[in-house]
Parts: structure tokens; sequence; C-alpha cells
């Protein structure tokens, strides 16, 4: 908690499509804002200090650290979090890490969707050394990262189609 | 991990911006923050006001001039790796962004916050002193000023920017016949280099006619060995001189003999890709 009379800023965003006026301290940052104003707490806190990508987040469409990133830089700007992202490289994602136990405890799960969602758009066949790459600012305690690989390997071949899939 | 109490200011002029700088004497500018957002949080770092750099208009661009590839100081990695004036003009920066950090922090850190701040580890600075870069910095009481990159880097974390300036960009000799080298040593893809080595050669009938390289994550600052480049252009044995020439860190995980290992393996590859290609 910080105390009463910290300084605060007024920002003015739109936050998964809807627009939002409210009030952060200063030295409150992105992801913290999101969780704990705005109740989106997809977005995840571990390390708090970018070295883990679980608090990714979508800021003016690009994919960035929620912790290194402070709640009053987001004023004008608009953000995606997970809870909206529903594009169709998120949703074969989402399958394929289901389908290949690309997860355990899920506490990564939000910031390599996202990750890996910006891979794909850019390119939509990437080989696993890329998907590694992609992935490598995105820490999982759970799974060794093969299977979240062989998901996004899979998540790939789905979205490229049926031709793909053999 | 909250930071210190800070004050917060985004102006939207450069003269804005440089004027706080100048008044407010622990003001600190903020650009992509993937840097000092983090040292804040550990409280390494407990600016008294942070002059947030990005709303000034103009800051990230990137242009060819007819004699300079000119990159702004606020120019994200993401867009400079992607840039095609880059690839074509600079191509060295685009080998070496490869390595630099993971794609959510190029698509927010700067090429002026690695400059400025000038962790000897990063790969940008050494970049800018093998392209024999200029960096333009500007203050409110002085204007602008020009640095040569090889003067800039003066040691851990230390710079020639004074702390009413800001980096404005950098100026890269746009340098027809010049080709790039980068390879560094790092844990994982995406890490700090514990050594790297940035090397730009030009060829003539045959063999290699010039070239400057620089080191990163070798010693406290990147800067030019004209011993070492001119053996490497001789063809003598260059790696044989890094151990009377440099003066390795040495950490727990990197001790000064594993980096100086690093660097003359890292040179004898350079070396040899640069005959081989010549
Ligand atoms: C997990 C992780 C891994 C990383 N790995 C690497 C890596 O492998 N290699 C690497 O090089 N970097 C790495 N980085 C750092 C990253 O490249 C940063 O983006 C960069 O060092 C700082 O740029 P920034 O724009 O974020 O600067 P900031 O953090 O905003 O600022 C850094 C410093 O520069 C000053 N500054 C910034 N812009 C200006 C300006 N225009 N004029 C004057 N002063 C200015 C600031 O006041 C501050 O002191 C990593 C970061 C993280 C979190």
């Amino acid at each position: 908690m910080l105390p009463p009379d910290e300084p605060l800023a007024e920002i003015a965003c739109r936050v998964n499509g809807r627009a939002v006026r409210g009030r952060a301290a200063l030295r409150q940052t992105l992801v913290e804002w999101l969780r704990a104003d705005l109740g989106l707490t997809g977005s995840h806190v571990g390390c708090a200090h970018g070295v883990c990508g679980a608090c990714h987040v979508r800021l003016d469409g690009a994919v960035v650290r929620g912790c290194l990133v402070l709640a009053a830089q987001a004023d004008g700007a608009t953000v995606e979090t997970i809870e909206a992202a529903g594009g169709p490289e998120e949703a074969a994602l989402r399958d394929a890490f289901v389908a290949h136990a690309g997860l355990q405890c899920g506490f990564c799960t939000p910031g390599m969707i996202l990750q890996a969602a910006e891979l794909l758009q850019r390119n939509p066949a990437p080989s696993r050394e890329a998907i590694r790459d992609a992935l490598s600012g995105n820490y999982c305690r759970c799974t060794g990262y093969h299977a979240i690989v062989d998901a996004v390997e899979a998540a790939a071949r789905a979205l490229r189609g049926p031709a793909a899939t053999a | 991990m909250t930071p210190a109490r800070f004050a917060y200011a985004r102006p939207a002029t450069l003269d804005a911006a440089l004027d706080m700088l100048a008044r407010e004497e622990e003001a600190t500018p903020l650009a992509g923050g993937q840097s000092l957002v983090p040292m804040m949080a550990m409280r390494v770092a407990r600016p008294a006001l942070l002059v947030d750099l990005n709303a000034l208009p103009g800051l990230d661009a990137i242009e060819a001039t007819p004699g300079v590839l000119r990159i702004g100081a606020l120019a994200r990695h993401a867009a400079v790796l992607d840039h095609e004036l880059v690839a074509a003009e600079a191509p060295l920066l685009a080998l070496a962004l490869r390595e630099v950090a993971h794609p959510a922090i190029r698509n927010r850190g700067t090429l002026g916050g690695s400059l400025c701040l000038a962790d000897p580890a990063a790969e940008l600075p050494a970049c800018m002193v093998a392209l024999d870069a200029t960096l333009v910095l500007a203050s409110a009481a002085r204007g602008e000023r020009r640095v040569a990159a090889r003067d800039f880097f003066a040691g851990l974390y230390a710079t020639a920017r004074r702390a009413d300036e800001l980096l404005l960009r950098a100026e890269i000799p746009r340098a027809p016949g010049w080709s790039p080298w980068f390879e560094e040593v790092a844990r994982r893809r995406g890490d700090y280099a514990i050594a790297g080595l940035a090397v730009m050669a030009r060829r003539e009938a045959g063999r290699i006619a010039a070239l400057r390289l620089a080191f990163c994550g070798v010693e406290a600052a990147p800067r030019r060995l004209p011993e070492v480049e001119a053996a490497v252009i001789e063809g003598r044995d260059a790696a044989a001189l890094l151990p009377g020439l440099l003066a390795p860190l040495g950490s727990a995980e990197a001790p000064a003999a594993y980096r100086l290992h690093l660097a003359q393996l890292l040179l004898r590859r350079a070396t040899e890709h640069a005959h081989a290609a010549a």
C-alpha cells in the first residue's frame, strides 16, 4: 500500500477497446495499475524488474513489459491485455497450448501467448529456433519450454491451414 | 519493488525538455525505461524528476542525408532492427540488435537510452565506435555539441554526456564498400554479452584495406585498438596482442581470464572471416 499523500497522475487511455479515465500513483507501473485499479489480473507480476515477461501487455500495438512502463505513461495510449486478446493468433495459440501441455501453473502463459502472437503475425512459419528466440524473454518454471515450442509450432501450422498440417 | 518517489513531466518540445534538465539538478531523462525503470525499482537510481522523452516529436526519426545515416535517440531497437535504411547503410546495427535483449524490450528500448546508459556489455556502444559514428548532444545553455563515439564512452556507465544534455541522434557515415561482422558469446540469446566484437572492414583488390573494431563486455568501455586493427590488416597474429592491450573486467560468472579468452576467440573468427571474404 502506498501512503495516502502519494503524488498521482491523471490517465486517460483506451484499455481493451474501452475509454478509461483514472488516477495512478506516479510510481505505479502499468501492470500494477491494470491489475489493482481496472481489475485486469490476466497480466501477472513476476520479477517486477523486466526479466520474466509475465507482465506483457500491448501498448499502442506493440508487446511490452507492463512492469517497465509507468502507468502515467499510458496516458493517451491504447492498451490491450490478455483478457481482450482475441485475434486468430491468440485463439490458435490458446488451443495449441492446451493440446500440447504448454502450460502447467499458467503464471507465464498470458505473456507467452502475447509474445508468440506477435511472432506469428510477423512470421507465419517460424523455425523452432525462431520461436525460442522470440520467447527468450519469457520465463517458464514448469514446462521446460519444449512443450511451449511445440504449441507455438502447432498454432502456426493450424493458422496456415490444412495444407500445412500434413 | 516500488521506486522511491519522483516527480514526472512529459514535455512536448525539445526546448521544454532541455529547460527542465537545465533547471533541476537531479532531473533524469526517461526514454524506453528498459534500464532506468528496473534501476528505480531496485532503488539503484533515485531521480528527483523524470523527464519523459516519449512525447518529443521527431526524436525517433531514421533518415539518410548524402553523407550520413541519422538515427534519432528515441528510435526503438525494434524499429532500427527492421529499418530498410539501416539494412542498407549500417547493417552492423541489424546484426548486433538481434543479440540485444528480447522482442518486448526491443519494442520499447531506444538507441539513445542504450548509448547514454553505457553498460559495458551493451552491443550498441561498441557498434557506434566501430562505425565511427558521431553523437549529437544538446543543452539549453550551449546548444548542440558533436562528440565522436570513440570519445563518448568514458568507462563503466560513464559517458561524455553532461547532466543538462540530451542525446539527439547518432550520425553514421555512409560507407559503401565497408562490410560488417558481429558476434558475441552470451548465456542465452538476448542476454547481455559476456564478450562481443563489432568489426567494419573495407576490402580492395582482394585484400583488407581498412578495418575498425571494438569489443563489448570485455573492458569497461568500448574503444578502438589501432595495433590490433593493423595486425589484422597485415595478416599478423592479432589475437596474440590482446593480453598485453586489454584490461578485461572480471565477475563471478565470467572472470577476466575467461573474457580475454573469448575476446581472442572472437577476434580469430572475425579475422578469418575478413580474410576469407577479401
Ligand atoms: C531483461 C533485459 C535484457 C536486456 N538485455 C540487453 C542486452 O542484451 N543488450 C543491451 O544492450 N541492452 C539490454 N537491455 C537494455 C535495453 O537495451 C535498454 O533498452 C537500454 O539499455 C536502455 O534504453 P532505454 O531506451 O530503455 O533507456 P532508459 O532506461 O529510459 O534510460 C537509460 C539511461 O539513459 C538515459 N537516457 C535515455 N535516453 C537519453 C537521451 N536521449 N539523452 C540523454 N540521456 C538519455 C536515461 O536517463 C538513463 O540514465 C536489456 C534490458 C532488460 C530489461
